[in-house]
């Protein structure tokens, strides 16, 4: 059974089709790197494996459960656009609410964990609205990770981190996989994102044009997928 | 994790989160104050028809003030996407609903509870003598109030004008509630308990709440993801 699964999902804002019948797949322990121009759809077919929204048409399958399952939603860790984690709340704060929020057996001892290894641990305590933007990042990927999720949904995670978070980010992914967690991931940061990943799939104005296994002449050249299968 | 505990931990969270900051809190006591002093020059506090009016002037304060607090609830999750990770938890829909409803009920009481010894003092009116089951008027009004708040805040968290879309669509909704805490309150202040002629608008009021929870927990779901 895939981790995760894409099965003809069309997603319509008024009449206009920004996902066209999606089809893609993600085995358990993969990486899929989600790639494409601005506003090629990779956001949008994120947030509907996420369970944010629902597709107009198709289905989503995490590990054969739909999305908004409770056990589905149990087993996915997300990083979007924004951090999502509450500025007038500590780190810990945070933290804990979202263990709880995971029914974890202990929020606090898993707060305290995730804060020291994203190596916040230092301002536990301190207001979310205080911390610079890597401080703010790396808590982010903290409260992604907290509950040890089996599939990852990224949404460009390495845009706007610094080096010291990107090479956090960078570690946790490379043990999740060695896990056996599942990646999928969108990006345009291509070379730190095909580093990581076992397969791409290209979107192009809302379709699949390209979706394969990661080959060492992406890797060696990260423009290779554009110039084969993107408009140039 | 239980229901009632998903939706304590939402509780805990909203009213942590507003006594940090009490942008809320503040700008809706401070509304409400400014109002119940305009009261006070605009209606003479010694007429007999103030009297009669002062359950009216009462839940119209309480009614804009507790809009501004309603306001904020799920706009409180739009900063840094709090609400995706919110939907994201394996939490129901409903225990986020509920968990923001009791914040935001516990808020709207405590603004109208430190608003109300305001308007004895400004309006002459004696609020204390029927304090039970004014306090029972109190709850359920604002219970319905909140429910119909959160629930639209919810609906209209992702819209650009919802400051101004939030009271156009509640409102309209809260009329009978409304009437019936009007009523109501308008007897309690004036020493007269809640007779066999007016306890039809505390039915009102109950059934309004228990309805509009009920349809409002159904919904949630569907609001926040489609």
């Amino acid at each position: 059974m895939s981790a995760v699964a894409v099965d003809g999902v069309w997603k319509f804002y008024g009449d206009y089709p920004a996902l066209k019948n999606i089809r893609l797949e993600a085995a358990r322990g993969s990486c899929l790197a989600l790639i494409g121009r601005n506003g090629a759809g990779k956001t949008t077919l994120l947030r509907i494996i996420a369970g944010f929204n629902r597709p107009g048409k198709g289905q989503v399958r995490i590990f054969g459960r739909e999305p908004r399952e409770t056990d589905a939603r149990r087993q996915i860790g997300f990083i979007g656009h924004g951090i999502s984690v509450y500025d007038e709340l500590s780190a810990f704060e945070n933290l804990k609410l979202y263990g709880q929020l995971y029914n974890l057996p202990d929020p606090r001892a898993s707060a305290t964990e995730w804060l020291e290894r994203t190596g916040l641990a230092r301002v536990a305590s301190g207001l979310v609205r205080e911390f610079s933007r890597g401080m703010r990042q790396r808590l982010a990927v903290a409260r992604a990770f907290l509950h040890e999720p089996s599939v990852l949904l990224l949404d460009e995670p390495f845009t706007a981190l610094d080096d010291k978070a990107i090479a956090v980010l960078q570690r946790l992914l490379r043990e999740a996989l060695a896990q056996g967690k599942t990646i999928v991931m969108s990006t345009h940061q291509l070379r730190e994102a095909l580093e990581l990943s076992s397969h791409v799939a290209m979107l192009n104005r809302g379709q699949v044009a390209f979706h394969g296994p990661c080959t060492p002449e992406m890797i060696s050249d990260p423009g290779y997928v554009y110039a084969r299968y993107g408009e140039g | 994790m239980g229901f009632f505990h998903q939706a304590f931990v939402i509780t805990v969270k909203d009213l942590r989160a507003e006594l940090r900051t009490k942008e809320a809190v503040n700008s809706s006591f401070a509304f409400a104050l400014v109002i119940l002093l305009l009261f006070s020059f605009a209606f003479d506090s010694f007429e007999e028809t103030t009297q009669q009016m002062a359950g009216g002037l009462l839940w119209i304060v309480f009614a804009f003030a507790g809009t501004l607090i309603l306001n904020r609830s799920f706009a409180r999750e739009l900063p840094n996407d709090c609400l995706d990770a919110l939907i994201a938890a394996p939490i129901s829909g409903a225990a986020l609903f509920l968990g923001k409803a009791i914040a935001n009920f516990v808020l709207v009481m405590a603004v109208e509870l430190i608003s109300l010894p305001v308007f004895g003092i400004f309006s002459n009116v004696h609020w204390t003598r029927q304090f039970p089951e004014l306090m029972l008027v109190l709850v359920l009004g604002s219970w319905g109030m909140t429910i119909i708040g959160t629930i639209f805040s919810a609906l209209t968290v992702n819209i650009r004008l919802r400051e101004v879309m939030l009271p156009m669509l509640t409102y309209p909704i809260l009329i009978p509630p409304l009437m019936g805490a009007m009523q109501l309150t308008s007897g309690l202040v004036a020493g007269t308990p809640i007779a066999p002629d007016t306890v039809v608008w505390l039915k009102v009021l109950i059934g309004f709440d228990v309805v509009y929870t009920a349809v409002s927990l159904f919904l949630v779901e569907t609001v926040l993801v489609g």
